[in-house]
């Protein structure tokens, strides 16, 4: 397990290494200056001056490079040229809507999921199954911010049971949920149904196994085998999934908080790609990678720990 | 032939067809506003109704059809061009440092959000159709290479490999003319699952704003200027929501029909 995790840890860092070299040099190579790109085609060269010391654009690439990595290990992300805050404030003030929204998704689609995986297993065929395997189709096939659209005109405008957007802020709990809560059904759904799929077809490859017939034969029932002894072994490709399921929540967050107008690290973002605040994109991206890779190792660690299998295989 | 085939056929036919027909032919010309006929609910002299511009929708959806369809497919065939060679080429150097550093190189594209990197890519490159083609191509890379490289080892290990060796042809041709033919029905199926996934990328990205520009019509764009009509004009946000996800489920379903077509036994990764 300790040679495992070491290997794990090496390729974890040279992903982030690899990350932040790429985020870093796709900032680097838009075509000009960055400091003329961020104050736009108006701007007085003195203020581009004054703006190229402050991003330090004047030291070699290198010591740039290493400046921003040396910062945001340490949680200094640098200042925001718009807000004229530090990126890490913004960063955390924002962090507690996506956050919470991402796994408030992730507890919904992993909720549904799994029942509708598992029953659509045990009756495969039938019509249960039938009718559960075309809804994930569905799921997969609708744009997660379209669905958002009409949960909206359903549930906020019509029934009125929720509003359209905006965030309340978590000094009202209740109230906070009740804000992310359509935003997380809308960022649930495609996911739900890849975990749904996901579990049938691993419970599905499962009840062919000898140990099945095994315990078959000692007298468990179908219902018994498949509860007892398939589905801890249909959860390592389950896990698997969630764990990559938690990028694209991530990235989907992004998109959905434009939807309902939610002010989470997406609208930073945004915000700051239109006020050209390169500073603040590239160490949000980072971010986002960051925890993406982390999340990911997180996963590989935990089923290594769970199945002594995967750890031999590496 | 299955129902998914038929039902994926007809739907990936259907639209393929009205993005062709829009190089020919649209209902009205949808760069021409009509505001006295703005907001006009389906049926009439404009089939799905019009837009907050008077703009005709179906011609919007046909236009739109044509703009998906081209970023999907030239993003899957970035994927295809580049991966399946990168995939065919670590196969025939199995277990070499350049198998290696190829496969490894696949698994840092697959550890990034593909979406942030396209939203990174089109924030600093400027956003249209061209850079969201580059960002959703460049994630489909690793899709084809790993694929690739996966069906190919075993092929490698067979008699009639062999057999070319012996008869001297070199790992490259042996890749072009033995590899390749036994591996294409896997591509084509996962193909079709790429790009389902890349129209609804490409959907997103104009949805933000990052994707094609206006006045080229996109099914994201016209989701993100309907947004604020939902509650008077419901059918201009419903419609070209429902035009992604009949050309999306008809891909999934085409790729599912074909995979069980073709060749029950192979497998499709969905990312």
């Amino acid at each position: 397990m300790i040679r495992f995790t070491l290997g794990r840890l090496v390729s974890l860092t040279a992903s982030l290494i690899v990350a932040s070299i790429v985020i870093f040099a796709v900032v680097e190579v838009i075509p000009g200056d960055p400091a003329a790109f961020m104050l736009g085609v108006n701007a007085r060269p003195d203020t581009i001056a004054a703006l190229r010391a402050e991003m330090g654009l004047d030291e070699p690439l290198i010591a740039r490079y290493a400046a921003w990595v040396g910062g945001m290990v340490q949680g200094d992300f640098g200042m925001s040229w718009t807000y004229k805050t530090p990126v890490a404030t913004l960063i955390a003030d924002r962090i507690w809507v996506s956050l919470p929204l991402a796994i408030y998704a992730l507890a919904l689609s992993t909720l549904v999921a799994f029942p509708a995986g598992i029953y659509a297993a045990s009756r495969r065929g039938g019509a249960g199954d039938t009718a559960i395997m075309g809804a994930t189709q569905l799921g997969v096939a609708i744009p997660n911010f379209w669905f958002a659209m009409i949960l909206v005109l359903v549930f906020a405008i019509n029934l009125r049971w929720f509003s359209a957007g905006g965030f309340p802020g978590w000094a009202d709990p209740w109230a906070a949920i009740k804000a992310l809560t359509l935003p997380a059904i809308a960022l649930a759904l495609p996911q739900a149904a890849i975990l749904a799929r996901v579990m049938r077809s691993s419970l599905l490859d499962m009840l062919g196994e000898d140990f099945m017939r095994t315990a078959r034969a000692k007298g468990l029932t179908h219902r018994q085998a498949l509860w007892r002894h398939a589905l801890r072994n249909a959860l390592i490709p389950v896990l698997t999934i969630i764990g990559l399921q938690f990028s694209f929540l991530l990235a989907g967050a992004i998109i959905i908080e434009q939807v309902f107008f939610l002010p989470g690290l997406g609208r930073l973002i945004f915000q700051a790609i239109s006020a050209r605040d390169l500073i603040v994109v590239e160490s949000v991206v980072m971010l986002l990678v960051f925890t993406v890779i982390m999340v990911n190792f997180i996963v590989d660690l935990t089923y290594a720990a769970v199945d002594p299998r995967l750890r031999a295989r590496a | 032939m299955s129902r998914n085939l038929i039902i994926g056929a007809c739907l990936t036919v259907l639209f393929t067809g009205l993005a062709a027909l829009s190089f020919l032919w649209t209902p009205y010309d949808i760069e021409v506003l009509d505001i006295p006929n703005r907001l006009l609910t389906p049926g009439g002299a404009h089939l799905l109704g019009t837009d907050h511009f008077g703009r005709d929708i179906l011609s919007m959806v046909m236009m739109g059809a044509r703009t998906s369809i081209a970023v999907a497919l030239v993003a899957v065939g970035i994927g295809m061009g580049l991966g399946m060679p990168l995939g065919l080429w670590a196969a025939a150097r199995r277990g070499s440092l350049l198998d290696d550093v190829i496969m490894r190189g696949n698994d840092l594209v697959f550890a990034f959000p593909s979406l942030v990197i396209a939203i990174l890519i089109t924030a600093v490159f400027g956003p249209s159709a061209v850079n969201a083609i580059i960002a959703i191509g460049i994630f489909n890379i690793p899709v084809f290479a790993r694929l690739t490289r996966g069906a190919a080892l075993p092929l490698w290990e067979r008699d009639f490999i062999l057999a070319a060796r012996v008869s001297g042809k070199g790992a490259a041709r042996i890749s072009a003319e033995h590899i390749l033919p036994n591996i294409a029905n896997l591509m084509i199926v996962q193909g079709t699952i790429q790009f389902s996934l890349g129209i609804l990328a490409e959907a997103a990205l104009s949805y933000i704003g990052l994707g094609a520009q206006p006045p080229t019509a996109s099914w994201g764009r016209m989701l993100a200027d309907a947004q604020t009509l939902v509650s008077i004009a419901p059918h201009v946000a419903l419609i070209p929501g429902f035009a992604i996800l009949l050309t999306v489920l008809g891909l999934n379903l085409l790729g599912d029909g074909l995979r069980d077509w073709l060749d029950p036994r192979i497998r499709v990764v969905r990312t």
